[in-house]
């Protein structure tokens, strides 16, 4: 490495370290999205507001209504409101449901009838009505078993969930937010670097020297590279100590293809700027090519084969959707390189492919 | 051998034709000044000069060299000025210095050399600790300079350096250049200034991409061989409509002073008082002067847009 490489890539660490917006960008903003999809956002429903109306008022009905309290999924908001007053209640929002237990429900039940109990639910978040309608059902099957041990069910479907035994969600946006922040840094970041100097001029001042193109491209790249892989292993650390996401694979072929996916974020940003000129422009390329297909289309927060068949093909263009496959396979299923054989190819494809594109396209004059 | 020799340069842009066959010739410790007003061709002349641009015909010799098959060498032996501000805003003085030596590879002990002399040639050694953006226009001018000179190039293209610079800075500016031509360099210099043109040993006036006439400043302004007059008054504005309504509307131009005419019908001092009077006319005096550069280029630009 000759000094003039050397020297532009201190300058550029000496422009991330003097901007604090970017500094802010690369180290807090991981730390803040991590906390908020760890904590805030969870896929998982905790304290349902219910409203009960207890018709029966029997040791049963008690039983039943005790069963509800029993878990942190659900806290009684009202007792036996009129139901005059239902409407009303759901619209504001002051419960996401309201169960009825019929005045006959002791009675139906000791008489093995068919025992109907009335469950209304706030619909208008269907995903949330999901998991409610699904908690009481488990509820009501708890119910059943304890007073009819004689009543035996034809058969039953007993589910064992692995690789995430408690389906924790941080397991799921652990990884995902690596693929993000990566991209962020390696994509956004460079390609903004890249166009300020166009904007600012330096770079025509730089061009009339004996400096090669690819020595001020290399140059400015490298301290990004870098950071993007400290970042990263920040947010595995954090994940791995904090939020206790496991790491069942190789480290050594998770900081390997880590490397690779940085080289497909950072060919998105040399292509970025080779096809724009100001740092406004590069921003929203960037965030339209990468960061957003990346949140929505990778399989980060919806699942890819729930989409429509279109974006189902979208996203096998994403890199990040086959980051995530890389990734949630090592940490979480421990598998090997030859399992993830194809999107390690098609990553190194798509980088070869775009850096190709960005040689082709990018000035050394200013024609 | 001849620095910088420019033969017959075109270039056009979409349907613009930026410039239509320029020549000129810098010689070793020569100040050659382009002088010409803003969308003349300056830029795009020094642009080609440095390889940024491609010229659509015509050849640049440099150091005796054409450009078009020697890029590298061209890039790695001129001092390129732009005329934006271009020096990164986020380092300080000396880091901008210290990186400018890099790019042109040279050795860390000269460089902290020529810093020092850079520093006494600019008087930036006490900012030298300040980020570029803290320096007032001048001072980031002269630091442009500097950065430019740290690898000592020969041959020296400035593309106005001293573009909305304050009066006393620019003359520290045309110091400096003046000292570097002394020790034998070569430099290309443009401005939009005027009275710039006397500080240069050569000047070429440039208009609508065309070089209308080069030359030795002196001899620019002998060659207008008419008679000038500078009427003064207290609102010249006002004289140099009226003037407009008795003589032709290219042989009057506004200046700081007053109002310049040039006499080509040869009517004389008294011809013309007495015109100014017959017309009720206000104004102070009358006196023939010397034309400078300025009426020179106003003439020029007459001529070529009025053919006599």
């Amino acid at each position: 490495m000759n000094r003039t490489f050397k020297s532009i890539v201190r300058k550029e660490f000496l422009h991330i370290l003097r901007d604090y917006q970017t500094l802010i960008i690369i180290f807090i903003m991981p730390i803040i999205m991590l906390i908020m999809f760890g904590y805030a956002i969870t896929l998982e429903m905790r304290h349902i507001e219910v409203a009960v109306v207890d018709h029966a008022r029997t040791p049963q009905s008690r039983q039943l209504l005790s069963h509800l309290q029993s878990s942190d999924f659900f806290v009684i908001k009202a007792y036996d409101p009129p139901e005059s007053q239902f409407e009303s209640l759901l619209q504001k929002r002051q419960v996401r449901c309201i169960m009825v237990i019929p005045a006959d429900f002791s009675l139906s039940l000791t008489g093995e009838r068919f025992t109907p109990v009335q469950l209304l639910i706030d619909a208008s978040d269907p995903n949330a009505a999901n998991f409610i309608q699904n908690y009481f059902q488990k509820i009501s099957a708890l119910f059943n078993a304890e007073n009819n041990p004689q009543f035996k069910f034809p058969f039953e479907i007993v589910p064992r969930f692995l690789f995430n035994p408690n389906l924790k969600s941080e397991y799921f946006f652990v990884p995902g937010l690596i693929a993000i922040i990566v991209l962020l840094i390696s994509a956004l970041l460079t390609s903004i670097a890249i166009v300020r100097e166009k904007e600012r001029g330096t770079f025509e001042q730089i061009l009339v020297s004996p400096v090669h193109a690819y020595q001020i491209i290399l140059g400015k790249v490298i301290p990004y590279i870098i950071l993007g892989f400290v970042d990263s292993v920040i947010i595995l650390l954090i994940g791995h100590f904090w939020f206790q996401v496991p790491v069942h694979g190789s480290i050594l072929l998770l900081l390997a293809t880590l490397i690779l996916y940085l080289l497909t974020g950072l060919s998105f940003g040399l292509f970025v700027s080779t096809i724009t000129d100001s740092q406004r422009t590069a921003m929203l390329i960037a965030l339209l090519m990468t960061i957003l297909p990346t949140i929505l289309l990778s399989g980060f927060i919806f699942p890819v084969p729930s989409m429509p068949v279109i974006f189902q093909y979208i996203s096998q263009i994403i890199p990040a959707t086959h980051f995530l496959k890389i990734i949630r396979g090592i940490l979480l299923k421990g598998i090997g390189l030859w399992e993830l054989k194809a999107p390690i190819l098609y990553l190194t494809l798509l980088s070869a492919l775009m850096i190709g594109l960005s040689i082709k396209k990018f000035k050394v004059s200013l024609e | 051998m001849v620095p910088l020799t420019v033969e017959n340069i075109k270039k056009s842009f979409d349907n613009v034709q930026a410039l239509r066959g320029v020549n000129l010739q810098v010689e070793k410790g020569q100040i050659y000044g382009l002088i010409g007003p803003d969308g003349a061709g300056k830029t795009t002349l020094m642009r080609i000069v440095v390889t940024l641009l491609n010229a659509d015909e015509g050849e640049i010799y440099f150091l005796g060299k054409p450009t078009k098959n020697n890029i590298g060498f061209v890039r790695a032996n001129v001092g390129y000025m732009p005329q934006r501000f271009s020096l990164y805003p986020d380092l300080t003085v000396e880091e901008n210095l210290r990186f400018f030596g890099d790019l042109f590879d040279v050795p860390q002990a000269v460089q902290t050399k020529r810093m020092e002399k850079l520093y006494q040639f600019s008087r930036l050694g006490p900012f030298k600790n300040r980020r570029a953006d803290a320096l007032s226009g001048g001072m980031k001018q002269k630091l442009a300079l500097s950065c430019m000179l740290m690898h000592e190039p020969g041959v020296m293209v400035l593309d106005e350096p001293t573009y909305g610079v304050d009066p006393v800075s620019r003359a520290e500016l045309w110091d400096i250049l003046k000292q570097l031509a002394s020790e034998g360099k070569s430099i290309l210099v443009s401005t939009a200034y005027m009275d710039e043109a006397e500080l240069c040993d050569q000047v070429g006036l440039i208009f609508k991409g065309k070089i209308l006439a080069s030359g030795k400043p002196t001899d620019l302004t002998q060659s207008l061989k008419r008679l000038i007059y500078l009427i003064t008054t207290n609102n010249a504005h006002q004289l140099y409509l009226q003037l407009q309504t008795v003589f032709p509307a290219q042989d009057c131009n506004l200046f700081g002073n007053g109002v310049h005419l040039i006499d080509r019908k040869q009517l004389g001092l008294e011809q013309i008082k007495k015109t100014l009077l017959d017309r009720q006319i206000e104004f102070h005096d009358i006196q023939p002067i010397q034309p400078d550069i300025e009426d020179t280029f106003l003439e020029l630009i007459h001529q070529r847009e009025v053919p006599a």
